[in-house]
């Protein structure tokens, strides 16, 4: 054999005895490094076990234990008969957790195959990969997910490593268009909302994704989001959640309970169709706002997960602007509605009296000017124009002579008494104010000194004067509580707390003037002369009214205005305010209708049906009151 | 043997003694070292099912495996020595070839050709080579005069570097350090000069920055530099020594319980049932586990040395050491790379881990083992 025999010659010459030496000696040496090795290994597990135990046993706790957000639910929000209008719905997301998948672009082709994922969910998913977030949290890539897709998920779940079935509650507004512009929406949080979080808010907002964007939803934000609870979950390598250890609730968002009525904003937003225009009925013991109204309107649950590029673009790009609320950002000169309020201003400082009469030949002219300011009626209302006549007719010249003895240092605080050029107030974001001017206005914003001009323009609502639905609605409230003002109000119950409106009184005048007023105001509607006299026919209630037509473009001295020259847009926008029953006035509403032309042919019949379905439903509400009494009475 | 004829003159106190050990030298089988390994097998058992995730399918596989080890173990114990060291280049020669077959026609997992198929079962030629290495080496040096000179240190590390080479072509560079190792401990008992030792030790210090550069692979790079900093790379290749790290330390001195262990229960540890059931183990049982296991590998190895230094022939204690000290190898490397000391090489701990082939390989070696323990005094000419 090769070993062995090559080398036999030398077989006589091995020294037996003196290899085992030292083949033992090197197995000794052998030992002993043996020993010394299994030293060093115990060496190393006393350090690791003993010495740096307490690291190492926190390490292996956070491994296993992750503190999870537990999202609170957001707090639901009904109408005044609990009617819900804006509820959450259970809904599937789908959602990565980047941290756990290996490869990320692979993952969403897969995906892509197995569910229905647009350019928007990709877009939305990684603006949202882009935000400040905690580490291993999940950012949704597609809501709403079928049965169908939710199976081809599972099924392909080993392929699919860090992606996630979640179920979520999701908001929904079941009617759609016909609150957007009240109740507004919720959204994701974008990045600027993100920055704008203290640590507290942002600790407050962990587990939820969407925040109120507009409306009472993000007025009431706070109180609807809830308080974030929290659980301590064992999870495995792959991140599953194996068991729940610990367990803070959340705490859900309180309920909100709306004035507002769904009947009599279905009936406003039906008499509105196919216009622009704005709606705004208040009750008017309360200030609560009863129907709200803005068209043309949008379907806020597009907003809620993310609205597409392409929705949002028709949205935004519209002529009719259907993402303004008019009823508080919409500005209109308010025409002739605010002669009611000039009327009790007038008689109250005694600047006109009931017995006062001026002539009117179709036009006003200025002391020492040949500048005449027209009467919408082309040869006058007469010459024996009274307060009354001028209120029912809406005869311009009127009140031209009434801001010329008035003047404008007592015109203004009268507008601004009755809420003019100020935020109302009202429970909604992104209120404007209007402008009700005063000399000092004047001389901030148009740096010119105030005309007398100025003042026969600011009596019939036209010049400056800009007001919003809103401010109209408020106005019509508070002549019919008598100079009673309220702040208005969306929400009466924030959960079990009713809002608080207190009244306050800015305007004080005698009971006669208002008596006077309001029968001119009635007589508007139910008299034949009446400028809303359409309004008023086969009523078994009796309205007080003031039709207003607002000029959208200015018209010469001398040109007639043609309505058939002039382009859809540039029409005069057609306005009312009215309160009802006169007797004790329940419900005061305020109408715009852009481009409508006269207040009295568009505008007062909108107010009328909200007052139909109003006293309509009162009469329910009584009814049923008695059949309580006698119930309760027999028992 | 002088002992002996101590023992005969002391027929009273001696003969229950001597007849068991007559019985065990029949059967040619060590009862210390067997004792050893039966305690170790059925540690590894209880380690193993908690490792695997309470898998009975595992435990069982590994008892087939423990079984055909024990058989392989009983065979090799029978086989003559005398036999081995005559045959060893042909084993040695049977085993390259099967090495280069391996990289022509080898079948293979996770970018890696390692195992021959024969159609109804697969193993790996590494696996005969790491016995043929040493057994050539114990027999070639036997064979020449002690210590040896120059020529013979040069012709053996050639034999055990061709196959240690084939192996790396594999690649598998655990097997191949091991494989190096075994044949170089052969070496080293065999008298290898001091100056040699030292003068290497130095050579090598100095080839490092070549190797580095030059031979290693990017992942091997990579497993290294994890070691010097596991924390670099959370995610990727320090994972895996950040979490046995991990699992090892918060078993603290008692253990989390046996199934109990977080680490390796919830799947945060790699590789818990094969490379790094050490980790389970320092877990669930704590150090007093760690300490018991290791006291068992220290006996067996003790026991191995004792039967290495009282062996018949310079082929036998040459053998007998090599295969008690490459154990040791492997214990060392295994509980080193888990634990952090050394880099992750993959070597499986003996015994313990969920092993094929390997197994049988190692428990025939201690068969071998047996074998010389239980030798006649060889009759030499």
């Amino acid at each position: 054999m090769p070993f062995s025999d090559i080398d036999n010659d030398h077989r006589h010459l091995k020294d037996i005895k003196s290899e085992a030496r030292l083949v033992c000696s090197r197995i000794t040496v052998g030992f002993a490094v043996v020993a010394l090795l299994f030293a060093v290994l115990m060496f190393r597990f006393y350090n690791l076990q003993i010495v740096n135990y307490q690291d190492y046993i926190t390490r292996a706790e956070s491994n296993r234990i992750q503190v999870q957000p537990v999202p609170p639910n957001r707090g639901l929000i009904f109408d005044r008969n609990g009617v819900l209008l804006a509820e959450n719905r259970p809904s599937y997301t789908l959602s990565i957790v980047k941290e756990r998948t290996p490869n990320l672009e692979q993952t969403l082709k897969v995906l892509a195959e197995l569910v229905d994922v647009g350019e928007d969910d990709l877009s939305n998913f990684y603006k949202g990969l882009k935000q400040r977030r905690r580490p291993y949290e999940s950012v949704p890539l597609r809501y709403h997910l079928t049965e169908n897709e939710i199976a081809h998920i599972a099924v392909n779940e080993y392929a699919l490593e860090g992606v996630e079935v979640e179920a979520q509650l999701v908001r929904y507004y079941p009617h759609g268009e016909l609150f957007a512009h009240t109740i507004g929406y919720v959204g994701r949080i974008n990045e600027r909302e993100l920055s704008s979080f203290d640590d507290l808010t942002y600790q407050r907002y962990s587990g939820t994704h969407t925040i109120g964007k507009i409306g009472v939803e993000k007025y009431y934000e706070s109180e609807l989001l809830g308080e974030v609870g929290s659980q301590h979950v064992e999870v495995n390598a792959h991140g599953r959640v194996l068991r729940t250890l610990e367990r803070i609730d959340p705490s859900p968002g309180k309920d909100l309970h709306l004035y507002l009525d769904i009947e009599l904003q279905k009936a406003a937003a039906e008499a509105l169709e196919g216009q622009r225009g704005a709606v705004v009925a208040i009750e008017v013991a309360t200030g609560g706002v009863l129907a709200l109204v803005s068209t043309p309107s949008f379907d806020p649950n597009l907003f809620v997960t993310g609205i597409s590029y392409q929705n949002y673009k028709e949205l935004n790009e519209s002529p009719d602007l259907p993402l303004l609320n008019r009823t508080i950002q919409g500005q209109y000169p308010p025409g002739s509605v605010l002669k009611p309020m000039f009327g009790v201003g007038g008689l109250e400082t005694g600047v006109v009296t009931p017995q006062w009469r001026i002539r009117d030949p179709g036009f006003y002219r200025l002391e020492n000017s040949d500048r005449r300011y027209r009467d919408w009626k082309k040869y006058g209302h007469g010459n024996q124009v009274d307060l009354h006549q001028a209120i029912v007719e809406s005869c311009d010249t009127y009140f031209y002579d009434l801001s010329v003895r008035m003047g404008v240092d007592r015109m203004h605080p009268l507008g601004a008494a009755f809420g003019l050029g100020e935020r109302t107030g009202v429970d909604i974001p992104s209120e404007r104010a209007g402008i009700w001017p005063s000399r000092i206005w004047k001389k901030a914003v148009r740096g010119m000194s105030w005309f007398p001009g100025d003042s026969l323009n600011m009596s019939i609502g036209q010049g400056d004067v800009l007001a919003t639905p809103m401010q109209l609605g408020v106005l019509a409230a508070g002549l019919a509580a008598r100079g009673v003002m309220h702040e208005p109000r969306v929400v009466e119950f924030v959960g079990e707390e009713k809002t608080l409106t207190p009244p306050r009184i800015t305007f004080k005048a005698r009971e006669e003037n208002w008596d006077y007023v309001t029968a001119a105001m009635e007589a508007v509607v139910h008299s034949p002369r009446g400028t809303a006299k359409i309004s008023g026919k086969d009523a078994n209630f009796r309205m007080a009214g003031k039709t207003g037509t607002a000029q959208v473009i200015g018209i010469a001295q001398d040109a007639v205005y043609d309505r058939d020259k002039i382009h859809e847009r540039n029409r005069d926008h057609a306005l009312y305010i009215a309160f009802a029953p006169v007797e004790k006035p329940q419900v005061a509403i305020a109408v715009v209708v852009e481009n409508g032309e006269h207040g009295s042919s568009t505008a007062s019949p909108v107010a009328r049906k909200v007052f139909d379905i109003w006293f309509t439903r009162e009469a329910e509400r009584q009814a049923e009151r008695e059949q309580e009494a006698l119930l309760g009475l027999s028992p | 043997m002088k002992g002996q004829d101590f023992v005969r003159r002391l027929p009273d106190s001696g003969h229950h003694f001597k007849s068991a050990t007559s019985i065990w030298r029949l059967i040619h089988l060590d009862p210390l070292l067997l004792l050893a390994l039966l305690f170790i097998s059925a540690y590894g058992l209880v380690v193993l099912y908690s490792a695997s995730g309470h898998s009975q399918f595992m435990v069982k596989r590994q008892l087939i495996f423990f079984a055909l080890g024990y058989i392989a173990m009983l065979a090799a114990a029978q086989i003559n020595l005398m036999f081995i060291e005559r045959f060893s280049f042909w084993f040695y020669l049977l085993g390259v070839v099967l090495l280069v077959l391996v990289l022509v026609i080898g079948v293979g997992a996770k970018g890696a050709q390692r195992w021959l198929s024969l159609g109804f079962i697969r193993f790996q030629p590494s696996e005969i080579v790491k016995l043929a290495v040493p057994i050539t080496i114990a027999a070639f040096f036997s064979a020449r005069i002690l210590p040896p000179r120059f020529i013979h240190v040069l012709i053996a590390l050639g034999l055990i570097l061709l196959p240690a080479a084939l192996i790396v072509k594999q690649p598998d560079l655990g097997t191949a350090i091991l494989v190096t190792a075994c044949g170089l401990i052969g070496l080293f008992l065999a008298g290898l000069p001091w100056r040699y030792i030292i003068g290497t030790v130095i050579v090598i210090a100095a080839a490092i920055w070549p190797m580095w550069h030059f031979v290693m692979h990017d992942y091997q790079k990579r497993r290294v530099l994890t070691l010097l900093d596991p924390e670099v790379d959370k995610l990727g290749a320090g994972w895996n020594i950040i979490q046995s790290k991990t699992a090892i330390g918060s078993g603290g001195w008692e253990g989390k319980g046996w199934m109990k262990g977080t680490q390796s229960q919830l799947d945060f540890l790699p590789e818990s049932h094969t490379d790094f059931i050490i980790a389970v183990l320092a877990e669930e049982f704590g150090m007093i586990g760690v300490l018991v296991l290791m006291a068992g590998y220290f006996f067996l190895i003790s026991r191995g040395l004792w039967i290495a230094a009282t062996a018949q022939s310079t082929f036998s204690r040459i053998l007998a050491g090599s295969i008690s000290l490459t154990f040791m190898v492997y214990v060392f490397v295994n509980i080193g790379m888990v634990s952090g000391l050394l880099p992750i090489v993959g070597v499986p701990l003996p015994l313990v881990s969920l092993g094929g082939t390997s197994l049988i390989s190692l428990l025939f070696g201690f068969g071998l083992l047996m074998a010389i323990a239980t030798e006649r005094k060889r009759v030499t000419v």
